[in-house]
């Protein structure tokens, strides 16, 4: 890559300057997912994010990439109102989700937070067994009502999640045991037994080895086909393997945004050029 | 010298030893070239030789107050003339108590002889010569050991190693006294329990539907013989700490979720050290509070709606038994709730799912341990309550399951047992030791059973 950018940089590429806080690159995508326009997230008096706007296309992978406390993970929790159970959080500006503004009063964030789902960093499966992990949601949710549809809920998720083959024969056996890859794929089960929308992933690969790693991003390209998928992540390589359109934060701002091609090959942003090739953050 | 003065002296000679052990190390690291030479920092240096100057010495001293006593009355009896010690035995022991008594300045029980003032003052005088051996030996004892170290302080000496080796040993008779004292306990319990079961048999005891410990203080005169079936008091006592977990499980469970999940923080950090003190209240205050104000409110309404209540009754001390447990379970159970960690109660909302649901199938089941462990602290302490109980249930055994009627129990009548004038080998008395020993073993059961709903769950939930 960085041959790629010492060769491009010979083209006399005028890159927008550091000072620059304007996103820059196509916010828009036809026919989007979810469109957030000035939304701005604030924790008490201090504002940790501006002004962003950005669309999600449908059976696209977004990633967002930027240094540690850019803001990326925050703007993650906004998607599905994760940042409701922090008190001093607030959020202004629109998130739309199939035409309707997330953060309107008369949006129940129980059913919404059902269609767009969540992978957190740390594997984080419930003190249940691996079945009742997976059987959870859809039972209070009333999804399924007897125990066969469960079983079949059960088996399809975790076939999706690419799990079934490793834990069909303990599923009695608490998900706590499971290995740290496994427990991500089983979280991965959990959230789209739901049949979700949109999936968010908070840097799911971070606590895991290579493997697991491999074997997650191989299954996030899968789902690409069924589900939108946002995710956070500091490994470069990863958001250039996975996902479609990249977006670059910095300091709470949006830097630029455009297709993961362009913003690793051609960025246009001073910031985003210094950040890819790793000469900051 | 006075065993006091003598440990105080001790003690300042073992801060004297870490002074001086710590001085040598740093003379040698000073001729070395730095602290970086020495194997240890030299504070180990000057704690090892502390050790070394206190623990013989202390080990000495321990071996003269144990053994003081019998020495010295030994060699003063070797000393009384012939014709004394060749008393009966119960004698002797009478007259060497008697000079003991006279020696200490404590009344003697015959007449005071010359030959024993003789005594007295040999004894007297052996006692200050075993004081002055011992003083010399432990000071000589704790100087020998300090000098010995100090000569062996070298850079490559493993202090370390040597005073972590002995706080090592601490740490396990620390841990270990407790142990025996509760092995001492349970045996002495045992051995006056075995005592009550020589003249009472054992079934008697725990199957039998009466309980009137009353007995004829003589032979001629006119009283029961009493009887000693223990179900009514058992029986008690678990009525009432029903009772009170009835109050205590679902009150506290529900301000512990309230507190943890509903709650913001400012209320929290104001309601529950407001909790937390009802625990703090002493039991005699709630003893009255149940006897002034619960039992005759319970009476009035009782009799309001045609119901007899007597005024003593198992539901006043029950209710304000449970209210002062509310605590221990609202309190523990909070902390145990709030330690859940806060991936998973994301992780539930992440689904979908409501606060309710995330408390109900998430947070209490991995929270459970410490739940169980908070209920059983309650238990018992309502098992052991016995203020209360003695002021707002009242002392007379009845066997019921009716709430409103007095009832007592096995706390309650140990006490009475024990503070009655019986003469000690009398069943009466002994039944208190009796009542002690089931009541030891329940509560063993209750926490073995504790101990495995806890195991059982950290096995699957960790």
């Amino acid at each position: 890559m960085q041959e790629v950018l010492k060769k491009k940089s010979g083209e006399n590429r005028a890159l927008a300057p550091r000072e620059s806080r304007k996103t820059i690159g196509n916010i828009n995508v036809q026919n989007p997912r979810m469109v957030c326009r000035n939304v701005n997230v604030f924790y008490d008096e201090k504002q940790a994010i501006r002004n962003v706007s950005i669309d999600i296309g449908r059976n696209e992978v977004l990633a967002m990439i930027g240094p540690s406390g850019c803001g990326k993970s925050t703007f993650l929790r906004c998607l599905n109102r994760m940042n409701d159970t922090i008190d001093s959080c607030h959020v202004t500006g629109e998130i739309l989700f199939d035409g309707k503004n997330i953060y309107d009063a008369s949006v129940d964030v129980v059913p919404l937070r059902a269609q767009i789902g969540m992978v957190f960093q740390k594997p984080n499966p419930f003190p249940k067994s691996i079945y009742e992990n997976v059987a959870w949601a859809p039972k209070i949710h009333g999804i399924v009502e007897s125990k066969s549809d469960a079983d079949e809920i059960v088996e399809s998720s975790l076939q999706k999640a690419g799990l079934w083959e490793e834990v069909k024969d303990r599923l009695d056996q608490p998900g706590t045991g499971l290995s740290g890859g496994q427990q991500q794929r089983l979280c991965i089960a959990r959230a789209i037994a739901v049949s979700p929308e949109v999936i968010l992933m908070d840097e799911p690969c971070s606590a895991l080895d290579p493997i697991a790693t491999a074997k997650i991003e191989d299954l996030i390209e899968e789902l690409r086909t069924q589900y939108t998928i946002a995710i956070v992540t500091h490994s470069m390589q990863q958001a250039s393997r996975v996902s479609q359109r990249t977006a670059f934060f910095h300091l709470g701002d949006l830097i630029e945004v455009g297709s993961t091609e362009t913003i690793f090959t051609k960025p246009s942003h001073q910031l985003t050029e210094d950040y890819i090739t790793g000469r900051y953050g | 010298m006075s065993p006091f003065l003598l440990f105080l002296l001790l003690l300042a000679l073992s801060v004297a030893g870490y002074f001086i052990g710590q001085y040598k190390a740093l003379d040698l690291a000073k001729k070395a070239g730095g602290t970086i030479h020495l194997h240890s920092r030299p504070a180990y240096y000057g704690a090892l030789t502390a050790l070394w100057c206190c623990l013989p010495a202390f080990f000495m001293f321990l071996l003269w107050l144990g053994f003081e006593q019998s020495i010295v009355t030994s060699l003063m009896i070797a000393d009384l003339p012939p014709e004394v010690r060749s008393l009966p035995p119960e004698r002797l022991n009478l007259l060497v108590n008697d000079i003991q008594s006279l020696a200490s300045g404590n009344i003697v029980s015959g007449e005071v002889t010359r030959q024993m003032r003789v005594a007295a003052a040999h004894y007297v005088s052996l006692q200050e010569i075993g004081t002055m051996i011992t003083s010399v030996i432990v000071l000589f004892a704790a100087a020998a050991g300090m000098l010995m170290v100090h000569r062996h302080i070298k850079p490559e000496l493993r202090a370390r190693n040597q005073v972590e080796k002995v706080v090592t040993g601490v740490l396990i008779v620390c841990s270990t006294i407790a142990i025996f004292t509760t092995i001492g306990i349970v045996l002495s319990i045992l051995y006056e329990a075995v005592r009550f079961f020589r003249q009472v048999p054992v079934a008697d005891f725990l199957f039998g539907l009466e309980w009137s410990p009353q007995m004829a203080i003589r032979e001629d005169q006119v009283g029961s013989s009493g009887a000693f079936g223990a179900v009514p008091v058992f029986a008690g006592t678990i009525l009432i700490s029903a009772i009170a977990m009835m109050v205590a499980a679902p009150i506290g469970l529900m301000s512990a979720v309230f507190l943890s999940e509903y709650a913001d923080k400012r209320l929290r950090a104001v309601a529950k050290p407001l909790l937390e003190i009802l625990a703090g209240v002493p039991t005699v205050v709630y003893g009255f509070f149940a006897a002034l104000v619960v039992a005759p409110m319970i009476r009035n309404s009782g009799a309001h709606i045609g119901i007899d209540v007597s005024s003593e009754s198992a539901l006043a001390a029950g209710l304000v038994m449970g209210v002062m447990i509310i605590p221990f379970v609202s309190s523990l159970s909070d902390d145990v709730i709030n330690a859940v960690p806060q991936s998973l109660r994301d992780g539930a909302y992440s689904v979908g799912a409501t606060r309710s649901e995330t408390i109900k199938h998430v947070l209490v089941p991995a929270a459970l341990p410490g739940i169980v462990g908070g209920l059983l602290l309650a238990v018992s302490r309502a098992i052991g309550e016995t203020m209360i109980v003695v002021m707002a249930a009242g002392l007379s055994a009845n066997l019921t399951a009716n709430p409103l009627q007095a009832v007592t129990t096995v706390t309650v009548q140990i006490v009475t047992l024990l503070v009655g004038d019986q003469e000690f080998d009398s069943p009466k008395t002994l039944a208190a030791f009796a009542l002690g020993l089931v009541l030891f073993i329940g509560t063993l059961f209750l926490n073995i059973i504790a101990l495995t709903v806890v195991r059982k769950y950290r096995e699957r939930y960790e």
